[in-house]
Parts: structure tokens; C-alpha cells; sequence
């Protein structure tokens, strides 16, 4: 089912938590809506979900008009932070909790209700659960469980909150590929809410980029890395070389070769592997030193100093294959030249 | 216990906590068990199964029971009301559901006496709208329990209302419960073994009750006298061993009857995946 909000608005108080926000979700899409803290994501989805009401706007579903509509009538499927499961209920009972509450002419049987559980726990590969009380499942099987439970009503829509936000690391990872796959296989329209950049990049197949109550970028993750459409976005998306104009020497950046016609721009962004490194000894380049630098695994993050003839001076960040690394063969302190193979420039 | 534990002191705390339970419990308690002993079993059976006393038992335990069940509706309703809704005045309602715990309860009793007796406030009303008649009736012995007892429920529910995780009920309407469904099915079952328990102790409470119960009762013999005052009767006759051995028989079954209570809050709970 598709997705339209036209104009949403909500305050909490005095607090505008979300301003006029419009955004459209094709069917079958897997959307992360993703934002630092207070940003408004959150209320967005739960807007979307029908648990909260917008002080404007409208919410349609497959065109309908459901802004009004309770919760409980809008045929979604939400997965809550901290997973909400019923405490007092087995894992069975809490998926078939859904299947359970129908209005008896709706209310399938109890084999029906069986099957479908031991299906859906099949999918979440937790059938051996399912007489288990939550708080006896780990994190991770938890909300495994909190998905399953609200994909037994076949909801048009599942909506996430921060799905992965109480979990270590390692189970983290495994459940973003398993959520990958899982939309892959049921295709259902999925929008969750992250806060985690990369998180974002690696699941969805179209990110949301919200700040301070507005929608700041829309657009596939490629699209969003590579094509910016703010200093915000362009900040928050990956990592970044800020060089402010006004602070930085236009030769400097000239040598470097991203100031060769007139700046589009007062700051240019510079993402850290399109900063190439070679020996100070080659005439181009802009001059730079070597301060320090990281294992990311395949890639070394290379710190550099660039020192100023007033005395001040910019940290940046260079990232190259290992390979490129060891064939530069540098040391801590070496004076090298920087070339910028491309920037982003913003007002 | 050879192994070393992380708290230290057990041994101490324990022998602490023993000499005290003996002192202040134990040692009373088993007093009452020798007293009554100088009883023959004849004479015991003579004295508990006199008509009087049976009555009394009954009257004791019926408008308890019946008292603590009405006090669970009502102290389930407030504490809901007090834990869920923001209005004004809410501390100050707060601070008045412990009132019964700090008045005398002969105050209270001579109170509820004065507005329910058939000239009263209450009373009068009551009694030419509806020809229900409240003081000196069991039903006032209700009343009074009733008073005494909601503070008991309101407290021991309010905290397991408060740490009530609201995200559960939006998850049960997400999944498409009524508002109804989301009650019986989701609130409920987490709230009943503190619900229970506060109804277990408003009901011990009201078993042992006397002060804000004989002022209201009437005390009438086979009709709303209780076991309390029964006891006191025997004491002021000089008939000690009769009035332990009521007293003695009262602690059994209350003894009874709370292990019931407790038994049936380690199903709740155990049903409700609690332990």
C-alpha cells in the first residue's frame, strides 16, 4: 500500500515537532526515515501508525483519506522500540494475540491460528519459543518476536521504530540483513526509523533524511551520498571535509584542484576518499602533514594537518585502500601533497 | 554454609531477624496456643461451635470478604484514575486516600455511625429513597470495612499501574484490539496479582477490625457481632480461656485463608510469566 502525507504538522506544547511535512512512499518500498535525536522521525511514524494525531495535514493510505482513523482500524503492523511484547503471554500467545482479538465473524479458528503462528515463528527461525514468556528471550529473539507478532494480521504496511536501537552490535548486523531479506521475500511496504546513517544506507531502498521537524532530502541511499542536497544532509550522510572559504587559502585549495574556475559555494564538503595523497616531492598538489592514521580494515583513514600561514591550522581526514597505503610507504610527520579529486559545495 | 556469599552478615541478620519475629509474634502468638490448651478438646469444640460464636465467625469473615471485593473495584478505579489522568487537586486526592490509615479508627467509626444511622445524613436518604437501612445492620459492618480498606488496594496497585510499559496497549490496538479487548486482555492480567494482594490485605484487615466497626455494627447478638467484640465480651466476663480459644480459632483460619491468598497469587502470577 502506498503512502501520502500532505502538509503534516505537530506540536507537542511549544515544542513543533514536525512542520509541514509532505512525502509519498510507492508500495513495496523498504523506507528509513532517519534523523538525529528530536529530529521528529519518531512522531512521523507513530503519525503514519495512527497513534498519534497531526495538529494538520493528512495521512492517505492507498488514497484513502485515514487521517482519523483509529489505530486499530488501519490495517498496519508496528514494531516498537522496546518491543512491547505482552509479558504476560507466551510468544504463541503473543503473535496469535492479533489473529485472537477479531471480530468473531473475522476470527479464524484455533488450527488456523496455530499454523499461522508456527509459520510465522518459522520465518523468524524461533519456533522453538514459542512456550517461552518474554522476558525469558534475549534482545535479539525479542524483536524477532515483536515482528513476527505484527506481521500475523498481514498488515499493508509495517512500520519500525528504531528496530534495531537496543541491540549490541554483532546481533544488530545479522538482523539488518535478515530485515533486508525478509522485505525481499513479503514485499509489504516498510518504513523504519533509524538514527544510525549507515544502518539506513544498508537496508533501505530509499532514505528519508529528516532534521529539526523537516525533510531536509529524499532519495535513494546512492543518490543521497552522492548528490547531497544540503550541508546537512552532506554532513550527517557519511563523513566529511568542511572547508570554509573565508577561513581556508584560496591557493591552497587552488593547488588541490577543486578551486580552478569561480566557488559555486562559500563551504566545500569533501567526502574522505575523494582525497588522494601522493609524495611531497611531485610539483601539484596542496601541502599537507602526515599526522597519524587508522585501520578500518580494507581502508586506512589518514589523518592530515594543514597548517596555516597564520598559524592556525585544519585537521582533515583521507581514506585509501590498504594496498595504496603500503605502496606510499609514509611515515608519522611526513610533509605529502593532497590532490581533491571532488567536492560538494553549499552556502 | 561453608561457601562465602556475596552479602555479607547473613548470620547475624538472620539471628536478628528471629529474635525479633520470636519477641514480638512468636512469643504472644504461641502464649495464646498455652492458654487455650488448658482446654479440654470437649470444652474447645463446646466454645467455637456455640451458635453466638459460629454466628460472629460468620458475620466476621461474610462483610470482610465482601468489603475487601467491593474495595478492589473502588481502589482499582481510583488508583486508575489517579495514575492515568493529569487534573488539579490530584495530590491533594493522593494525600487523602491515607487518611483512614492515620485516623483512629474509633473516629472513624463513630463518623460513619453518625451519617449512616436511620437519622443521618446518609442514613435518612438512604433509608427513604431506597428502605435500605445502613448503621446497625451487617451492611453498616460493610461500610466501615470498605472505608478502611480501599487504602490498601489503592496502594498496592498504583506502582504496578504506574510501571505499566503504555506501549503494550499500543501495541494491542496496532494489532486491532478494541479499547475493551485491550482492558480484559492486556491491563487486566498484569495488574490482578497486585490487585490481588491488596484485596488479600484489605481483607485481613477487616477480619481483625474493631475499632470503626462496633460503633457502626449495632453489635446485635447472632446479627452483627463480631468476632472481635465477642472476644472482648469473654474478657470483660472473666472467661479467658473461652476468649483465646475464639482467638486462637480466629488465627487459624485467617492463617487458612491468607495461604489461600498466597497460593492463588503464585498461580497468578506464574500465569502471567511474572516468575
Amino acid at each position: 500500500m502506498s503512502i501520502l502525507l500532505n502538509n503534516i504538522s505537530k506540536n507537542f506544547g511549544k515544542f513543533a515537532a514536525l512542520y509541514d511535512v509532505s512525502l509519498e512512499i510507492p508500495e513495496g518500498e523498504l523506507v528509513a526515515l532517519l534523523g538525529p535525536s528530536g529530529c521528529g522521525k519518531t512522531t512521523l511514524l507513530r503519525i503514519i501508525a495512527g497513534l498519534e494525531t497531526p495538529d494538520f495535514g493528512r495521512v492517505l493510505l492507498s488514497g484513502e483519506d485515514k487521517t482519523e482513523q483509529h489505530v486499530s482500524r488501519r490495517g498496519i503492523g508496528f514494531v516498537f522500540q522496546h518491543y512491547a511484547l505482552f509479558r504476560h503471554m507466551t510468544v504463541f500467545d503473543n503473535i496469535a494475540f492479533g489473529l485472537r482479538v477479531k471480530p468473531r465473524k473475522e476470527r479464524p479458528t484455533e488450527a488456523f491460528i496455530s499454523k499461522k503462528v508456527h509459520s510465522l515463528l518459522e520465518l523468524v527461525q524461533l519456533d522453538w519459543l514459542a512456550d517461552r514468556f518474554p522476558d525469558q528471550l534475549s534482545g535479539g529473539q525479542r524483536q524477532r518476536i515483536a515482528l513476527a507478532r505484527a506481521l500475523a494480521v498481514e498488515p499493508s504496511v509495517l512500520l519500525l521504530d528504531e528496530p534495531f536501537g537496543a541491540l549490541d552490535a554483532s546481533v544488530r548486523k545479522d538482523l539488518r540483513q535478515w530485515l533486508r531479506n525478509l522485505h525481499q521475500e513479503l514485499h509489504v511496504t516498510s518504513i523504519f526509523v533509524t538514527h544510525d546513517q549507515e544502518e539506513a544506507m544498508e537496508v533501505a531502498s530509499q532514505v528519508v533524511v529528516l532534521n529539526q521537524g523537516r525533510i531536509e532530502q529524499q532519495g535513494a541511499p546512492a543518490d543521497i551520498y552522492d548528490h547531497p542536497a544540503n550541508a546537512f544532509v552532506s554532513k550527517f550522510i557519511g563523513q566529511t571535509n568542511v572547508f570554509d572559504l573565508s577561513e581556508t587559502e584560496s591557493n591552497w585549495l587552488q593547488r588541490a584542484g577543486i578551486l580552478a574556475e569561480k566557488p559555486q559555494g562559500i563551504f566545500a564538503h569533501v567526502r574522505p576518499h575523494h582525497i588522494d595523497i601522493v609524495k611531497a616531492e611531485e610539483t601539484s598538489g596542496s601541502p599537507v602533514t602526515l599526522k597519524d592514521w587508522q585501520h578500518l580494515g580494507a581502508t586506512i583513514r589518514v589523518e592530515l594537518f594543514n597548517p596555516q600561514h597564520n598559524g592556525s591550522g585544519a585537521t582533515l581526514f583521507a581514506e585509501m585502500p590498504n594496498e595504496r597505503f603500503k605502496q606510499l610507504n609514509l611515515n608519522k610527520g611526513d610533509r605529502v601533497a593532497v590532490h581533491i579529486k571532488q567536492a560538494h559545495w553549499f552556502n | 554454609m561453608t561457601q562465602s556469599n556475596i552479602m555479607p552478615g547473613f548470620r547475624p541478620a538472620l539471628a536478628y531477624t528471629l529474635f525479633y519475629l520470636g519477641l514480638v509474634v512468636l512469643i504472644p502468638l504461641s502464649t495464646l496456643v498455652f492458654k487455650s490448651l488448658q482446654l479440654g478438646w470437649g470444652e474447645y469444640v463446646d466454645i467455637i461451635t456455640n451458635n453466638r460464636v459460629v454466628s460472629s465467625f460468620r458475620v466476621s469473615f461474610g462483610t470482610s470478604l465482601i468489603a475487601a471485593l467491593v474495595a478492589g473495584l473502588f481502589g482499582f478505579v481510583i488508583a486508575w484514575v489517579l495514575v492515568r489522568y493529569p487534573f488539579p487537586g490530584k495530590r491533594f486526592l493522593d494525600a487523602l486516600i491515607d487518611l483512614p490509615f492515620a485516623l483512629p479508627t474509633a473516629v472513624a467509626g463513630v463518623i460513619l455511625a453518625t451519617i449512616f444511622q436511620p437519622s443521618g445524613m446518609l442514613g435518612k436518604w438512604l433509608m427513604t429513597s431506597f428502605g435500605v437501612q445502613v448503621a446497625y445492620k451487617p451492611l453498616g459492618i460493610v461500610v466501615a470495612l470498605i472505608f478502611i480498606g480501599i487504602p490498601f488496594v489503592v496502594r498496592t496497585i498504583e506502582p504496578v499501574l504506574q510501571e505499566f510499559d503504555t506501549t503494550m496497549e499500543e501495541a494491542a490496538s496496532s494489532l486491532g484490539a478494541t479499547r475493551l479487548q485491550v482492558f480484559t486482555q492486556v491491563i487486566f492480567p498484569n495488574i490482578f496479582p497486585a490487585l490481588l494482594t491488596g484485596v488479600s490485605l484489605a481483607f485481613a484487615r477487616g477480619v481483625g477490625e474493631y475499632g470503626s466497626v462496633i460503633f457502626i455494627a449495632g453489635n446485635l447478638p447472632y446479627v452483627s457481632e463480631i468476632v472481635p467484640l465477642l472476644i472482648i465480651t469473654k474478657l470483660e466476663q472473666y472467661q479467658y480461656a473461652g476468649a483465646t480459644a475464639i482467638a486462637l480459632t480466629m488465627l487459624l483460619v485467617s492463617f487458612l485463608l491468607l495461604l489461600i491468598v498466597n497460593l492463588l497469587q503464585l498461580w497468578a502470577r506464574r500465569r502471567s510469566g511474572q516468575i
